[in-house]
């Protein structure tokens, strides 16, 4: 069967996403303050940099960001073999911290089980809160968003995909039907 | 790129693109090792088991905390208070550990060839963690990650490597490395302590004076002088040696200003290198140490997969 393509969210629609969940962070933890921003590799670090110029932009001041690699805290390594381990960078202290994760995708909500136990190992932040570009349903885990740019209804066989050009700013949003 | 290697063996038959991928790897788990909490969970409920029949303490503690920080269970057997004092045979020392279904065994072995041996009649990964005069896959590597750190790149550099090239399995394991990655290799040594016809392993010069070897060189590595493994008629006196091949601040001079020294140790201090050298800015000596543990773990990790993949 052909292979259709649609856009459900073009780059204008990002941009108000993120600015969006920007002041809807600052709301919820009464400002930036003992706020980090973690994203998950590859695409949530993306947008995590994107979040945090818009709250630093709002509040200005500072605010501390990270990058996790879940590959090593996955549950699948028997079904999908040894995948390319990416760099986790918290050079920061996690203790106290209100800590926003950032990913492009919710879907299963494995990935975000998988971001937790990583951030536990750095430290015991004094509370996670999640943001997402998309949240597509199907979860598999008792995991929900915070922050959530857009819910779109998906079959499990359909995939949501976030493109990003080669500078890293997101271009897109495309749900592709095969 | 997927890595499709169940054993690591050797280098030899590794791709550059495998280098590659297991010095990215390790780049990403070197992380570990400075946090609070240094585990994570990737290799849960794997069983290691290192089976050193020679004597080892780095490589072997190495690889132990290696498994340790990615929470395999790892097992120690040596040779000395196993039953192939009892003399059991290898194969069927291999049989019996087998039986209790390890999914990675770590050996090393004085025998040239005992890891292969094994990968032929068991079922579980092989990692070489020294053969011999073989190969030391897992050194070379972490020499590498060492070299790309300190250098960015290891493409076009000079790499001289000074002392017992005949029994040294570091050397043969570098040489397939280097080569493949792209660098130069300077061999030197005394004429008895390098088999002829080892320019052949690549691209590799042999010089039998420490002074050229050294010129203009990126990285210096000196191998130890292995008494175990001496016999008199290739060495006239340790004191001779250390004056001929040992570095030293003077001989130094003449590698690059920003060359690094390196040691895959244990050291014999005022042999192959004086103590300045040895405790000087230039040695990255304890570097090395620190990232076997990154290249370790990259191995054990890389293995593990391999299976699920070709069951898919």
């Amino acid at each position: 069967m052909a292979q259709t393509e649609t856009v459900i969210l073009d780059q204008a629609g990002i941009t108000r996403a993120l600015t969006r969940i920007a002041h809807e962070i600052l709301e919820n933890n009464k400002g930036s303050k003992d706020l980090v921003l973690v994203g998950i590799r590859t695409g949530g670090d993306l947008l995590a940099t994107l979040i945090r110029q818009r709250i630093v932009d709002i509040e200005g001041e500072e605010v501390p960001i990270g990058a996790v690699d879940i590959t090593m805290y996955r549950d699948d390594l028997a079904a999908r073999g040894s995948l390319p381990v990416g760099k986790t960078e918290i050079p920061f202290a996690l203790d106290g911290k209100k800590v926003v994760l950032v990913d492009d995708v919710l879907y299963t909500g494995r990935t975000i089980r998988a971001a937790m136990d990583a951030l536990m190992d750095f430290g015991r932040p004094s509370c996670i809160q999640l943001s997402v570009l998309i949240d597509r349903g199907h979860r598999e885990l008792p995991i929900r968003a915070d922050y959530i740019g857009r819910n779109v209804p998906t079959a499990s066989q359909e995939k949501v995909e976030v493109r990003f050009d080669e500078k890293g700013a997101p271009e897109e949003v495309r749900l592709i039907k095969s | 790129m997927a890595f499709r290697h169940k054993h690591i063996l050797g280098i030899e038959p590794l791709s550059a693109e495998d280098i590659q991928l297991i010095l990215d790897t390790a780049d990403s788990f070197k992380e570990i090792n400075s946090r609070d909490i240094k585990k994570v969970p990737t290799l849960r409920g794997k069983t290691i088991i290192n089976a050193f029949f020679e004597a080892s303490t780095r490589t072997r503690l190495s690889f132990e905390i290696a498994g340790k920080r990615l929470s395999a269970d790892t097992v120690n057997i040596s040779g000395s208070t196993s039953s192939v004092v009892k003399g059991e045979t290898l194969e069927d020392t291999a049989r019996n550990i087998e039986a209790m279904s390890p999914d990675i065994i770590v050996i090393r072995h004085g025998h040239s060839g005992a890891p292969h041996y094994l990968a032929d009649r068991v079922g579980c990964s092989i990692v070489n963690a020294g053969d011999g005069a073989h190969e030391h896959p897992s050194q070379a590597l972490l020499d590498l990650m060492t070299i790309r750190e300190h250098k960015g790149t290891l493409k076009g550099l000079e790499v001289a490597i000074v002392g017992d090239i005949t029994h040294s399995r570091v050397v043969r394991s570098n040489i397939y490395a280097l080569t493949r990655m792209g660098a130069n290799v300077r061999l030197a040594g005394p004429g008895t302590m390098v088999p002829p016809g080892i320019e052949r392993l690549g691209n590799v010069s042999v010089f039998h004076d420490l002074r050229d070897a050294i010129q203009d060189a990126d990285v210096v590595m000196m191998l130890r002088i292995q008494m175990e493994r001496q016999s008199k008629t290739l060495l006239p006196s340790l004191r001779e040696y250390a004056r001929f091949y040992g570095l030293n601040p003077l001989n130094l001079t003449l590698a690059k200003p920003d060359a690094i020294v390196m040691h895959p140790g244990p050291m014999n201090r005022g042999v192959e290198i004086s103590s300045y050298v040895a405790d000087g800015p230039q040695n990255v000596i304890l570097n090395q140490v620190e990232n076997g543990v990154a290249v370790r773990m990259a191995l054990l990790y890389l293995v593990s997969g391999v299976d699920s993949m070709q069951d898919q």
